[in-house]
């Protein structure tokens, strides 16, 4: 295992290296100027325009320009300076991250906690009406893309009922006001989540409830409900958590669509906002603070599976 | 079981046999295909998902040819229409533009682009995959090392990234070669999505490669002298095909899925290339005055890509060797 381990963050970090380069790259090598409306700002004049091009060091090759952007960013942990709102990245996108966290993170728990009852229940009356019910819910809750269910919600809530506000207001005070607003956008993620899963977990608790050790178990005249939770669950939410851990790196990101469409102020509505603006920095720390993200939940991922699943073995 | 019992009985077992031998000999033969397609056609979902695609597609690349309307007709009202008021059918949008022609229209770009992003997708998933899958060895851990790579990357943040970044280069680009600056975006997104997509195919083929090039068929196509490029592309491949067609078929789900939510984010097409997503952009501010604009561009993203997932779903069905009825 330890070997393994070392292996896997190895190869990991050489993996954000190269991620690191590849949008370093993309950034570099786009048309325009990086400082975007700086440079287009008439206020500023030629001779303070080239001084801010040297302090960023725009006129260095591609390779110096990553290596001082790579030490900035891994040695000094120092993301720059947003050049629209001209304060330091790290601070905008700490106000932001607690916003989109409790956003997505309540509805990715909530779509959880939906779709494992449901997908063992599926499995286990497999074509039964519920079966058929939820099967059906699940390939419509995937298929309806989250702009357009918000839009809907929005427009029986918002507009038909008057029920809830369909803007996001962050300086709202009380508890009832906050629930409210947030009452929509996390109905919309719990509903693609949830979806998602139930499949997963449908699948996984049909293999295993036709194998042989569930005979087993049911032939040595277990309690069915110890044979479901105790042999059947426990190994079918293997694949399961893997996958649930495949997806935090979407949660962390915040749901770029569902964020842009009730205006909550949180990591995805950032990212547009900083794109449309060529605000590079907090692209950058965005981007590429996902990209770790996604590689330490494959890891996470792959730990897990290996923790609880003693078939696996490390190569 | 019964054979095994008594001679009379299996005299009685063998009449019946010869008979079915004989309208055997009638029947025409069933193909592997035939009988997936058997299989499909039970899958009552899947079917109906079958009929609207191809309704939607008809509609959408005949429907302009038979319905005289311009999307982008002269702006005759200053608020837009319901739907069937003054005769048209699905309404007009706030710039009186008729909503039907810009649906027909617009499903043309968004339909092809889930078309063709999902076959740039397959098309590199499966050369990669089969390169690795057969070549193996050196070949094979540089190529997945590439497939891990990718597979680790932020796909939507990137895709937003280049989309915006390259978007107005590659207008200028198309201006100059095609005389229309939206081709560009077109090819932008469609390559986009397509190279942040066929990670997972590849690493499906190569599976798949790697168990299909011990098989004996295969030795003994080799045997015979057959071609590397037979060996891969007419011996291997037609056999592992299921997998892919599946793939391809959720892919176009979700390329159209994506085209949308880039241009529901204004990043993607602008208002002059009514795709779905570019009118939902336009509508999702109009929706307390004109909530028609926003219900009937996401309806059709809706019902295309649920169609496209049922396909998906009956064909995983039909074409899995271990399901045979």
């Amino acid at each position: 295992m330890g070997r393994y381990l070392i292996r896997r963050l190895i190869i990991s970090v050489i993996t954000l290296i190269a991620i690191s380069m590849i949008i370093y790259s993309i950034i570099f090598v786009a048309p325009g100027d990086p400082l975007g409306e700086l440079a287009a700002n008439p206020n500023v004049s030629a001779e303070v325009r080239q001084r801010i091009r040297e302090s960023y060091g725009l006129d260095d090759p591609l390779y110096i320009q990553y290596f001082k952007w790579a030490k900035a960013y891994f040695l000094n942990f120092d993301w720059g300076t947003s050049f629209t709102s001209r304060i330091p990245v790290k601070d905008y996108l700490m106000d932001r991250i607690g916003v989109s966290l409790s956003i997505s993170g309540t509805a990715f728990l909530i779509g959880i906690a939906i779709a494992i009852p449901v997908g063992v229940l599926s499995a286990l009356k497999q074509y039964s009406w519920f079966d058929n019910i939820a099967t059906t819910f699940a390939f419509i809750g995937f298929s309806i893309p989250t702009f357009f269910s918000g839009l809907l919600l929005i427009l029986l809530f918002s507009v038909k009922l008057g029920w809830l506000p369909f803007i996001y207001n962050s300086n709202v005070s009380g508890v009832w006001p906050l629930i409210k607003q947030s009452i929509m956008p996390i109905t919309v993620l719990a509903l693609f989540t949830s979806a998602q899963l139930t499949r997963y977990v449908r699948a996984s608790m049909l293999e295993t409830i036709n194998q042989d050790y569930i005979r087993t178990a049911r032939a040595k005249g277990l309690k069915e409900r110890a044979v479901i939770v105790l042999h059947a669950m426990r190994n079918a939410m293997i694949p399961v958590i893997t996958i649930i851990a495949l997806q935090v790196p979407g949660v962390v990101g915040g749901a770029v669509i569902t964020e842009q469409i009730f205006l909550i102020p949180g990591i995805g509505s950032a990212l547009i906002k900083a794109l449309t603006s060529k605000d590079i920095p907090v692209v950058m720390a965005i981007t590429f603070g996902i990209a770790v993200t996604v590689v330490i939940f494959n890891i996470v991922a792959d730990i897990l599976y290996a923790l609880m699943d003693p078939r696996v073995k490390y190569k | 079981m019964a054979q095994m019992s008594s001679p009379d009985l299996l005299e009685d077992e063998q009449k019946p046999r010869l008979e079915n031998a004989e309208a055997l000999r009638v029947r025409p033969q069933r193909s592997l295909w035939g009988n997936a397609w058997r299989q499909f056609r039970h899958h009552t979902f899947a079917m109906a998902g079958l009929i609207v695609f191809i309704f939607f597609v008809l509609l959408c690349f005949v429907g302009p040819l038979v319905y005289n309307e311009l999307y982008f007709s002269p702006f005759k009202y200053t608020t837009s229409l319901t739907p069937g008021q003054e005769g048209r059918i699905l309404g007009t949008d706030s710039m009186g533009q008729d909503m039907l022609a810009r649906i027909l229209f617009g499903g043309r770009v968004s339909l092809s682009v889930g078309i063709v992003a999902a076959t740039i997708a397959i098309v590199v998933g499966t050369l990669i995959g089969a390169a690795a899958g057969f070549f193996g060895g050196l070949t094979d851990s540089i190529l997945m090392r590439l497939t891990d790579l990718f597979l680790s990357l932020p796909s939507l943040p990137l895709l937003l990234l280049i989309t915006f970044l390259f978007k107005q280069s590659m207008q200028n680009f198309a201006d100059r070669v095609f005389g229309a600056a939206q081709i560009g975006t077109f090819l932008l997104i469609v390559g986009v999505i397509g190279m942040l997509a066929w990670m997972p195919t590849a690493r499906l083929v190569r599976a798949s490669f790697l168990s299909m090039k011990e098989k004996e068929f295969v030795e003994a196509a080799t045997s015979i002298g057959a071609k590397r490029n037979s060996l891969i592309f007419k011996h291997i491949l037609p056999n592992v095909m299921s997998p892919i067609i599946v793939a391809a078929t959720l892919e176009v789900g979700s390329a159209i899925i994506t085209e949308s939510s880039l241009s529901f984010l204004g990043l993607g097409f602008p208002y002059d290339v009514p795709t779905w997503g570019a009118m939902l952009f336009n509508a999702k501010d109009l929706l307390q005055f004109s909530p028609h604009e926003a219900v009937i561009p996401g309806t059709m993203i809706f019902l295309t890509v649920l169609s496209i997932n049922f396909i998906g779903d009956g064909l995983r069905d039909a074409l899995d060797p271990r399901k045979t009825s």
